[in-house]
């Protein structure tokens, strides 16, 4: 109650004060910089402007990333109440229990599916939809999903996949289909051992695919009209095309949209938290990570699994920014 | 501003303002006793102000209801009560206090939880905020011991409570197929052989609840184990003193496995319905025509759901209730309940005064008057319970035997999270039990030791 009391007395003169301060502030960090940088010789000032000028963003990044992992680290060498060190116990403790193991398996399983498939629905609906005159409806359609949350996505798809017995009226999309149109028995998807993994997955691309689709898209404008003429001249049929041109041209795109999505393939959390909360063996290391931290309040497993997922994600990550560097190169 | 505020929920609980006004009366006649209000800084006018956060779990009606309850103490004190709801409670509830910022007031259903949370000294103790004697003569034993800590402080009082173990059936169905009340275990055992024979499913079970999936059927479980074994062994059970594979344990989830049939059979739609379905859509089967089943085991408050999908359900005519008969006749009268209890995280003169409010007969009885739950408080009414159903279940409650609480919510929540798991996967497949008791004696081992 008393929200709007609430809302003007709290809330509004907050966001006044965010709208408006954060702004002022960094106008007025960068002035002040700027007019302590004129005072200093000339041949300083370019080794310095640069630094006031991510300055802001490495202390955010230092004091909210940086910190904390070397912090969660330290932690993961710590006995549960933190007291004792205990070296790499937690990492034995983590890794010698076979759930985990699961979680891992399904992390592989979400790391090949999900990013083959995204990129798989995202390159064809680039290319197919580049080559017609609605395009923008299509890719807007498409897009959709990406402004939706992924846990109101998962509220979606419970709905989508759910099960009534045999004979009763399926309230569930795709269990209507199965009975309605293929007359086999419903399925039970988010606990049928066999597909259930799948089932996420396939919702979670569902979710991502507009953002694959939306980038390659970009990335197939920039390739030049007259070079698809010369290869059409030469003879080259449509399906070469793709292959011999358009896809070595899309390529370090691909690689870059593929490591991205490798990487949230990693952190894939939402999606199984609200769908099956890691029952039925979909759990994946990042809801296993929660529930050690918040379910059993275990800091000490829970930071091991951050640290552990942590180093899953750092060689993908310095491919992609490798990756990323050599496609600004060839700019 | 404020008058806003209470016009919108004025108009949608006008029937809660007017016990809310009866309340604040009487609330007021307490205030001015000499002693009540001392620590809580009043001001001249009797308005403390100020804000105090609540966090419970009570979402939808139970929400509305709670704010009907809140109402007579905002208008009565002028303190704003921010109330925020939350299914994962437990995570929410740990997050906050390790950021240092917990709210003040916690309605919470996990005991054992909290319990731990006050041996690590973050639990205000309410033995000089609430009159202790007066708790001690309006609630029962069990109710007064429960919230009680280690240290013999008391941490957690108790405002509504659940009963469990009550199998609710549809009359016209029994009467129509001349099925009897059960009365022992064995007829209750001869009735589920005897529907199956006559080609429906007996049982409605349903156990998908989001991050909590299975307490339903763990539900089946801790009330076989009381039953079964008796309150010695139940205690022992939820306090990590007796194995999971234990004889007597692995017994209970035999005879559960045993209720629900081979592979589930006496389960409508199988164990995959029961897996997939929402525990609140439990009812829908059995007052389906004809009916896909006719009996289900569930906590008081499920008639709530009952009303919910089926507004036209009348309780007593559409559905009723017979107690769990217990499998050991040695241990009749024996009952699982739930509760949600108010513990205090931080001090503040809001909070003080939000507990002294929530603690008194007064503020109980306008939720038991709402329907859905059963006061633990002996001072209010069975006159004020809403309809012949809630009166005869707080009856139940106040004649059971042995009222011992959810087991699972005394134990700390990586033992119930594995317990709830283990439960979905026994009923997807039983002959799993062996490795799935055993798995469960692992993370025992561990989720007793430290915080």
């Amino acid at each position: 109650m008393d929200n709007l009391a609430q809302f003007l007395t709290v809330q509004l003169p907050t966001l006044i004060a965010v709208v408006i301060g954060v702004p002022a502030v960094l106008a007025g960090y960068i002035v002040l910089g700027e007019l302590l940088i004129r005072r200093l010789p000339d041949s300083a000032r370019p080794s310095v402007r640069p630094w006031l000028w991510v300055g802001p963003a490495l202390f955010f990044v230092a004091v909210f990333l940086v910190y904390p992992a070397f912090g969660t680290a330290y932690r993961s060498l710590f006995n549960r109440p933190g007291d004792a060190f205990v070296a790499l116990a937690n990492y034995v403790t983590v890794l010698t229990d076979q759930t985990v193991w699961i979680a891992i398996r399904n992390n592989v399983l979400w790391l090949i599916f999900y990013t083959i498939l995204a990129l798989l629905f995202g390159l064809l609906l680039a290319v197919l939809s580049d080559r017609v005159r609605y395009e923008t409806p299509v890719k807007s359609l498409i897009f959709m999903p990406m402004a939706i949350s992924f846990t109101a996505l998962a509220v979606i798809w419970r709905f989508m996949y759910s099960y009534q017995p045999p004979g009763a009226p399926q309230t569930g999309t795709l269990n209507a289909i199965v009975t309605g149109i293929f007359h086999a028995d419903p399925v039970t998807w988010l606990q049928d051992e066999r597909i259930n993994n799948f089932a996420l997955i396939g919702a979670a691309v569902w979710g991502i695919s507009g953002f694959a689709m939306v980038i390659l898209s970009a990335s197939l404008k920039g390739i030049p009209g007259e070079l698809l003429e010369a290869a059409r001249v030469d003879g080259a049929g449509e399906v070469t095309i793709f292959r011999r041109i358009l896809l070595p041209l899309l390529m370090p795109t691909i690689t870059v949209v593929g490591t991205t999505l490798v990487i949230f393939a990693l952190k894939a959390f939402d999606i199984v938290y609200v769908m099956t909360n890691g029952n039925y063996h979909t759990d994946v290391l990042a809801n296993r990570m929660y529930k050690e931290l918040y379910n059993a309040g275990n800091f000490a497993n829970s930071s091991a699994l951050a640290v552990i997922l942590l180093i899953a994600v750092i060689p993908v990550l310095i491919f992609n920014l490798r990756q990323f560097r050599a496609v600004e190169a060839r700019r | 501003m404020r008058t806003l505020g209470e016009l919108t929920l004025g108009r949608r609980q006008r029937g809660g303002r007017v016990l809310g006004l009866a309340a604040a009366v009487l609330l007021a006649v307490i205030a001015c006793a000499p002693g009540q209000s001392s620590t809580s800084g009043t001001s001249g006018n009797g308005k403390i102000g100020g804000t105090v956060h609540v966090l419970a779990t009570w979402s939808g009606s139970e929400q509305d209801s709670f704010t009907a309850v809140l109402k007579p103490f905002e208008d009565r004190t002028g303190i704003t009560v921010q109330y925020e709801s939350s299914r994962d409670l437990d995570a929410d509830m740990l997050t906050r206090i390790s950021a240092g910022n917990p709210p003040e007031v916690t309605g919470a259903p996990s005991t054992g939880t909290l319990n731990k949370l006050a041996s690590q000294g973050k639990v205000v103790a309410l033995d000089n905020i609430v009159d202790v004697n007066t708790i001690k003569s309006q609630y029962a034993d069990t109710w007064y011991k429960l919230g009680k800590g280690s240290n013999g402080k008391l941490y957690q009082v108790f405002s509504w409570a659940a009963m469990k173990g009550l199998v609710w059936y549809d009359p016209k169905n029994f009467q129509a197929k001349g099925y009897q009340v059960p009365k022992t275990w064995s007829d209750f055992t001869t009735l589920l052989a005897k529907v199956k024979s006559d080609g429906t499913t007996p049982l409605c079970l349903t156990m998908e609840s989001g991050a909590a999936s299975g307490w339903p059927g763990s539900d089946w479980v801790k009330e076989i184990v009381l039953s079964q074994s008796g309150q010695k062994v139940y205690d022992d059970w939820w306090a990590g003193k007796q194995k999971w594979t234990s004889p007597e344990i692995k017994q209970a989830w035999q005879t559960f496995g045993q209720v629900i049939g081979a592979s589930g059979a006496n389960v409508y739609g199988g164990p995959k319905f029961a897996l997939a379905t929402n525990f609140g859509d439990v009812g829908t089967p059995m007052f389906a025509n004809p009916p896909k089943c006719y009996m289900l085991n569930q906590g008081s408050f499920i008639t709530d759901f009952f009303v919910k999908a089926n507004p036209a359900l009348q309780p007593a005519t559409d559905f009723t209730f017979f107690t769990l008969p217990a499998v050991n006749t040695a241990n009749t009268g024996s009952t699982v309940m739930a509760g949600d209890a108010f513990s205090m995280l931080k001090d503040t003169p809001q909070a003080r005064a939000l507990i002294q409010y929530l603690v008194t007969p007064e503020a109980q009885s306008i939720w038991v008057k709402r329907g859905g739950k059963i006061s633990p408080n002996k001072s209010v009414q069975i006159s004020d319970y809403p309809d012949p159903i809630s009166k005869q279940v707080a009856q139940s409650l106040a004649a059971a035997k042995v009222a011992d609480f959810d087991a699972g919510d005394l134990m700390p929540s990586d033992m119930r999270n594995a317990y709830w798991t283990a439960v979905l996967d026994f009923v997807q497949d039983q002959s799993k039990l062996d490795s799935i008791l055993a798995n469960l004696d692992k993370v025992q081992a561990s989720a007793y030791t430290s915080g």
